[in-house]
C-alpha cells in the first residue's frame, strides 16, 4: 500500500490542500483518487514511473535549457497523480477566465485606436504610450475579427477553497498546451480503469480547435481555404518540440523565416513543389524578432516586410503583434479595471495583490515591507531581476531598495504566494506538493477554454516554485463533469 | 507655390538583388499648407505591390524587385501646390496618439547635455519653448556634411556639434521628448534659395501644440517651414520615417544614388543634388 | 513539403551514410597498419585513408607523418572536422530533429539514440583494442537506421529525398576509394601473384565491404579488372557505381512524377544511368580510369545541385 501519512504526520499544514480537508477526510472530487491511490502498491507506481517516462523520452518531448549544449536536453518530470478540478469550480474559472481574455482584447482593440481607456483617465497615458511592449505601428490597424491575443495561457494560483488568483495573463507565444495534450495521452495509457471511474472533460481537440481558430482569422480578401503554418524560431529554441508538435497535430507545415519569401505584395512559402500562398501565420517568434524591416534590423529569424503584408491585410499573424502590452508587468495592476472598463461587470477572478512603485504610499509600503514581499522587474520576464524577499540576504534587499528607489516605476511588489498543494508520488510516498494552473484559452469567432491545463507542481518538498527550468514537474489536470 | 519634384533613388547591385523587399514612404499626405496636384511613385514591382497607410499616416508600398534585378531604381515624382502656414501642419489625422510622440528611441534619447540645453529654454509657453529650442539646436550644432552617419545618434551628433539636417532634427525631438512635449520626424523637400548650399532632399521635427497641431521646427536652417517646403513622410526618429527602406538576403555589395530635382513650376527655379550612401542589407 | 525538408532529409542521410563510410575506411586503414609494413606502405596507408575521406588537405599533422592515433581521432571524434564520424551523427541527428515530424519514431530513435550515445564515448576508451568494437557500432547504427528508413517510411517525396541523398553519398565514396588508388588497379600493374598489388586490391575491396561477395561473384582471386566491374558496373552488388545510380534514378523519376517538377536533375540521373550501362571495363581503360572515375564524381555533384535547385532548397 502506497503510504499517504506524509500528508497527515506533518500535522496541521498552512496551505490549502485540494485533497484532504484540514480533518483528514477527502474533498469529494478526490474520493476516487484517494482509493485508488490506497490500492497501489509503491513497487507497481514505481513500474508506472518508469513506464511514463520511457514515452516521454520515446516521444521526444524535452525542453532545452538556455545556456546549455544540446546534449542536456530534458524530459520534464511527469508526476501521474492527477490534479483533479470540480465541475463547479471549473465553470467558475471559465468564466472568469473568459471574462478577462475578452476584456483584454477590447483593451488592446481601445489602445490601438482612440484609447478611451487613457481619455477616461483609468491608465496614464504614459503606461500605455510609451511603454516598450506598445506598439504604436499597430494603430489604426483593424485585425481580422478585431482580435488580438487568439493564443492565451492564463496563470492561475490557489490559495485556499475559493481563492483562485490571476498570476500573469500570458498573451504573446504561451506555451505548454503539448505537455498538457501528451500528460493526458499518457495517463489514458497509464491508467485506463482511472478513466472509466471518472467524466473527465476531454482536451484531445485542442489542435483541431486551434486550427479552426486560425482559419477563422484569415485575411478578408482569401476567399478560399487559407492555408496556415507555425513559424519557429528554430530546433534550437526551448520550446521547439512544442512548435513542431502542433504543426504535425493540424496537419500544417512548420516553417522558419528563411523558408518564407515576401513576392508581389504576399507572403508565400519554398515548398518542393515551388511557392505556396500562406494566409495565417501561427508564430512562436517574438514580436522585435518578427520583421527586420520593421523591427530589429539584426534579426535573422523574421521575414523583412511581413509586418507590411500583415497591415496591408494579406496575411494574418496570430497573435497580433503589440499584445505584449497587455501582459505588461506594470499594465497587470490595472487589470482589474480594465475589465470593469470593458464589461461594466466586477471581475469574476482576482488579480495577486499588487503594489506599484511608481505610487508613493505604494512603494513606502513595499520598502517597510521587502523581507515579505517579491519585487518584480516590469518589463523583465521569466524570474529575471526579481528579489524574493523572504530569501533573500539583508544586503540583496538593501541593494534592491536602491533600485527601487533609482527607478520605482520600473518595478511591482506582490505578497509570496501560499499555493495550493496537490498529492504528488514523491520518494517518501504520497505526498503534499505545490501546484499552480495554466489553462489554455483560444479567441477566434468565440472564446474557447480548454477544460483543465497545464499543471505545474515542484517537485521538492515545501518549495514554491513551479518552473521547469528549476525542477518542477508537470500532472494531467482533470476537469471533472457533472 | 507650385512645387514640382523628382526623387530618384537608384540601387546598383554587383550580381543580382536575389530576396528583397522595399518599403516605401513617397506619397506626400495632404497635410495643411499642401496639396498633391499630381505624383507618381515608380518601382519595379509596383503594378502588384501591397499597400496601406501606416500608423504615422503614410502611404507605405512594399516592394520586391525581381531577384534578377541588378540595377533598381525607384523614382517618385509630382508637383505639391504650398501654401505659407507659419510651419503650422495642424492636426494631420494619423493613428498614433500624440502620446506615442513621446516614446525616445535609440536614436532620439536624451543624454544629460541635451536635457540640460532642454532644462535651459524651459517655459510656461510651449510655442515659446520649441522657438527657443529650435534657436539653441541651431547654435549647438554646425551644419557640416559628411560629419554624421545614418546611424548617428542625438547625442553623439550633439557631443561632436556638428551633423546634418537629420541630426539637427534628432536633437530637437530628442529634448522636446525630454520636456514631455510630443515631437517626430518629418521627411520631406525644400526649394532651395538661389545659390544656397544644402541638399534638397530634406528633414526636419514636427512638435505638438495645443492650439495648433503639429508645428513644424526645422533646426538646421532654423526656421518653420515655409511654403518652400513639401511634407513627405513623419516617424519616430529616421528609421522611422525613412522614405525607403530595403532588406536584402544576399550578400554582396551595393551602391546607392538619390538624386533629388526641386524646382518652383513656372519660375525656372531649380536645385538638384546627389548624395551616395550605403543602406541595409543582410545576409 | 517545404525546400528545407527535403533539404533536411536529402543531407540527413547523407551524413548518416558518410558517417559509415569514415567508419569503415578507418577500420581499413587500422587493419593495414597492424599488417606487416611493405615498403613505404605504413605512410602512404594512411595518406590514402585521409584522402579517400575527403579530409587529406583540412588535416594537418604538422611536419610529421600522421600517426595512427592522430588520424583516429581526426577521423572519429574531431568536431572541427565536418566528416568526422563525430560531427556526421550530429549532423545527421540535427537535420533529423528539424524534421521530426516528416520522420517516424523509428527512424527518429535510430539518429537520436546513435548521436545520444556516441557523445557519451570518450576517444580515450577507444584504444588499437577496442576502436575494432566502435567502428562495427557506428556501422551497425548506420544500418539500423537504413532498415528504419525502408521498413517504416512512406513511400512519399520524403523517401526519395532519403535515397538519393544516401546514394549521392555512396557513390561519390566508392568513386573516390577507387580514385586515390587508380594507379594499382592500371592494366598494367596487375601481374599474377603479385603479392603487393594483391593486397592493395583486397583493401579496396574491404573498403566497400566488397572483399567476401567478390569470391561469390568471380570465382577467382582478386583481378584489377574484376574488382573495377564489381565496383564500378556490377548492378547487384550495393555499393558499386551502378547500383547507386540504378537507385538515384529510380528515387529522380519517383519525384519527378510526384510532384510535375525535378525534370532536369531527371535528365542528368539518366544520362549517368546510360553511361554507366554502356561501360565496359576495357573502355574505362581507354578513356583513362582516373579520367572517368574524375567524370563521375563531376556528374554526380552536378546531379545533387540541380536535384536541389528543382526542388528548392539550394
Amino acid at each position: 500500500m502506497l503510504k499517504t501519512q506524509a500528508y497527515t504526520s506533518d500535522g496541521q499544514s498552512p496551505f490549502f490542500d485540494e485533497m484532504l480537508r484540514p480533518d483528514g477526510t477527502p474533498r469529494p472530487a478526490y474520493a476516487e483518487i484517494l482509493k485508488w491511490l490506497s490500492g497501489q502498491s509503491r513497487a507497481s507506481f514505481k513500474a508506472k514511473q518508469e513506464e511514463a517516462d520511457a514515452i516521454f523520452r520515446r516521444l521526444g518531448i524535452t525542453f532545452a535549457v538556455y545556456g546549455a549544449e544540446e546534449a542536456n536536453e530534458r524530459v520534464i518530470p511527469f508526476d501521474m497523480i492527477p490534479r483533479i478540478i470540480s465541475a463547479a469550480e471549473w465553470r467558475f474559472l471559465e468564466r472568469g477566465i473568459e471574462q478577462r481574455v475578452r476584456s483584454l482584447n477590447a483593451f488592446l482593440y481601445d489602445i490601438y485606436h482612440r484609447q478611451e481607456i487613457v481619455r477616461a483617465g483609468k491608465i496614464p497615458s504614459s503606461m500605455v504610450n510609451e511603454n516598450p511592449a506598445f506598439l504604436p505601428e499597430m494603430m489604426g490597424f483593424d485585425p481580422p475579427g478585431n482580435v488580438y491575443a487568439h493564443i492565451i495561457g492564463v496563470d492561475l494560483v490557489r490559495t485556499g477553497e475559493n481563492g483562485f488568483f490571476v498570476l500573469e495573463d500570458n498573451l504573446r507565444t504561451p506555451s505548454g498546451v503539448s505537455y498538457m495534450l501528451e500528460n493526458r495521452e499518457a495517463m489514458m495509457h497509464l491508467f485506463p480503469e482511472l478513466f472509466a471511474a471518472h467524466r473527465v472533460a476531454p482536451v484531445e481537440r485542442y489542435p483541431e480547435l486551434l486550427r479552426q481558430t486560425l482559419e477563422s482569422m484569415a485575411p478578408r480578401e482569401c476567399d478560399s481555404d487559407p492555408t496556415i503554418a507555425v513559424l519557429t524560431p528554430g530546433v534550437f529554441n526551448s520550446a521547439y518540440f512544442e512548435h513542431a508538435f502542433l504543426a504535425d497535430q493540424m496537419g500544417v507545415e512548420l516553417v522558419q523565416g528563411s523558408d518564407l519569401i515576401i513576392e508581389d505584395g504576399a507572403l508565400y512559402m519554398r515548398t518542393i513543389r515551388g511557392k505556396e500562398r500562406l494566409h495565417v501565420l501561427y508564430r512562436r517568434l517574438d514580436d522585435a524578432f518578427l520583421d527586420p524591416l520593421n523591427f530589429r534590423p539584426d534579426s535573422l529569424l523574421g521575414v523583412p516586410g511581413l509586418f507590411d503584408l500583415y497591415r496591408a491585410g494579406k496575411v494574418t499573424i496570430v497573435n497580433a503583434p503589440g499584445t505584449g502590452i497587455a501582459d505588461d508587468k506594470a499594465v497587470y495592476a490595472y487589470v482589474p479595471e480594465i475589465v470593469s472598463f470593458y464589461t461594466g461587470e466586477k471581475p469574476i477572478l482576482d488579480n495577486v495583490q499588487t503594489f506599484r512603485c511608481s505610487i508613493d504610499d505604494e512603494r513606502g509600503h513595499v520598502l517597510d515591507k521587502l523581507d515579505e514581499l517579491v519585487v518584480k522587474e516590469v518589463h523583465g520576464s521569466g524570474g529575471y531581476g526579481m528579489l524574493i524577499g523572504p530569501h533573500a540576504s539583508k544586503k540583496e534587499r538593501a541593494d534592491f531598495a536602491e533600485k527601487i528607489r533609482a527607478n520605482p516605476a520600473n518595478y511591482i511588489a506582490q505578497p509570496t504566494l501560499s499555493l495550493s498543494t496537490c498529492p504528488a508520488f514523491c520518494p517518501e510516498g504520497v505526498a503534499p506538493r505545490h501546484v499552480d494552473l495554466r489553462p489554455f484559452v483560444l479567441v477566434g469567432d468565440r472564446v474557447r477554454v480548454t477544460p483543465g491545463g497545464l499543471t505545474r507542481v515542484a517537485m521538492k518538498k515545501g518549495s514554491l516554485v513551479v518552473n521547469s527550468s528549476q525542477g518542477g514537474g508537470t500532472k494531467d489536470t482533470w476537469v471533472l463533469e457533472d | 507655390m507650385r512645387i514640382a519634384i523628382t526623387h530618384i533613388s537608384e540601387y546598383r547591385y554587383d550580381g543580382p538583388a536575389g530576396s528583397a523587399v522595399q518599403a516605401l514612404r513617397l506619397t506626400p499626405a495632404p497635410v495643411k499648407g499642401q496639396t498633391l496636384v499630381s505624383w507618381k511613385v515608380e518601382a519595379p514591382g509596383i503594378d502588384s505591390a501591397c499597400s496601406y497607410t501606416d500608423g504615422f499616416g503614410n502611404l507605405v508600398h512594399l516592394v520586391s524587385p525581381p531577384a534578377d534585378s541588378t540595377v533598381v531604381r525607384i523614382a517618385a515624382t509630382g508637383v505639391v501646390e504650398t501654401t505659407d502656414t507659419g510651419g503650422v501642419s495642424g492636426w494631420t489625422g494619423e493613428a498614433v496618439a500624440a502620446g506615442a510622440f513621446l516614446r525616445s528611441t535609440p536614436m532620439t534619447t536624451a543624454d544629460t547635455a541635451i536635457e540640460a540645453m532642454a532644462e535651459a529654454v524651459r517655459s510656461d509657453d510651449r510655442l515659446a519653448t520649441l522657438h527657443a529650442l529650435m534657436d539653441a539646436v541651431s547654435e549647438h550644432v554646425a551644419y557640416e556634411p559628411g560629419s554624421t552617419h545614418a546611424q548617428t545618434t542625438a547625442a553623439a551628433a550633439f557631443d561632436a556639434k556638428m551633423g546634418v539636417c537629420q541630426d539637427h532634427a534628432h536633437i530637437f525631438i530628442a529634448a522636446s521628448r525630454f520636456l514631455r512635449i510630443p515631437a517626430r520626424y518629418v521627411t520631406g523637400y525644400l526649394l532651395l534659395e538661389d545659390g544656397a548650399e544644402a541638399p534638397a532632399h530634406h528633414a526636419w521635427a514636427e512638435a505638438y501644440v495645443d492650439d495648433l497641431g503639429w508645428v513644424g521646427f526645422d533646426a538646421a536652417n532654423c526656421l518653420c517651414p515655409t511654403d518652400r517646403y513639401v511634407r513627405l513622410g513623419a516617424g519616430l526618429d529616421a528609421a522611422s520615417a525613412a522614405p525607403i527602406r530595403g532588406v536584402r538576403r544576399m550578400t554582396g555589395e551595393e551602391s546607392l544614388t538619390v538624386d533629388v530635382d526641386v524646382q518652383a513650376v513656372g519660375q525656372g527655379q531649380s536645385q538638384s543634388q546627389s548624395q551616395s550612401g550605403g543602406s541595409q542589407s543582410q545576409q | 513539403m517545404l525546400g528545407r525538408t527535403a533539404s533536411n532529409l536529402f543531407w540527413m542521410a547523407r551524413y548518416i551514410e558518410r558517417a559509415e563510410n569514415v567508419a569503415r575506411l578507418t577500420e581499413v586503414g587500422h587493419r593495414l597498419s597492424l599488417t606487416p609494413d611493405v615498403g613505404s606502405g605504413y605512410r602512404e596507408d594512411w595518406y590514402s585513408t585521409l584522402a579517400a575521406a575527403g579530409c587529406l588537405d583540412k588535416f594537418d599533422s604538422g611536419r610529421n607523418r600522421p600517426t595512427a592515433a592522430a588520424v583516429h581521432k581526426y577521423l572519429l571524434f574531431d568536431r572541427s572536422n565536418p566528416s568526422s564520424v563525430s560531427a556526421c551523427l550530429e549532423a545527421a541527428r540535427h537535420n533529423g530533429r528539424s524534421v521530426r515530424t516528416a520522420l517516424t519514431r523509428e527512424v527518429w530513435e535510430a539518429l537520436n539514440s546513435t548521436w545520444i550515445e556516441f557523445s557519451n564515448f570518450q576517444p580515450a576508451d577507444f584504444g588499437p583494442g577496442k576502436l575494432p568494437e566502435l567502428l562495427d557500432w557506428v556501422r551497425q547504427r548506420s544500418i539500423l537506421f537504413r532498415g528504419a528508413v525502408q521498413g517504416t517510411l512512406l513511400r512519399d517525396e520524403g523517401y526519395h529525398f532519403i535515397e538519393t541523398g544516401t546514394f549521392v553519398e555512396r557513390s561519390d565514396n566508392t568513386a573516390r576509394i577507387l580514385d586515390v588508388k587508380y594507379n594499382v588497379l592500371l592494366p598494367t600493374t596487375g601481374t599474377a601473384g603479385d603479392e603487393r598489388g594483391m593486397h592493395q586490391w583486397e583493401t579496396i575491396l574491404r573498403s566497400a565491404s566488397a572483399h567476401r561477395s567478390y569470391r561469390h561473384v568471380y570465382k577467382s582471386r582478386y583481378r584489377p579488372a574484376n574488382v573495377l566491374d564489381f565496383l564500378i558496373l556490377r548492378p547487384e552488388m550495393p555499393r558499386s557505381l551502378r547500383f547507386c545510380q540504378d537507385r538515384l534514378e529510380w528515387s529522380a523519376a519517383a519525384l519527378a512524377a510526384a510532384t510535375s517538377g525535378g525534370a532536369a536533375s531527371l535528365a542528368l540521373a539518366r544520362e549517368s544511368g546510360l553511361k554507366l550501362r554502356e561501360s565496359a571495363v576495357d573502355r574505362i581503360f581507354q578513356v583513362g580510369l582516373h579520367e572517368y572515375l574524375t567524370e563521375f564524381l563531376t556528374r554526380t555533384a552536378e546531379f545533387a545541385d540541380t536535384l536541389a535547385g528543382d526542388f528548392h532548397f539550394n
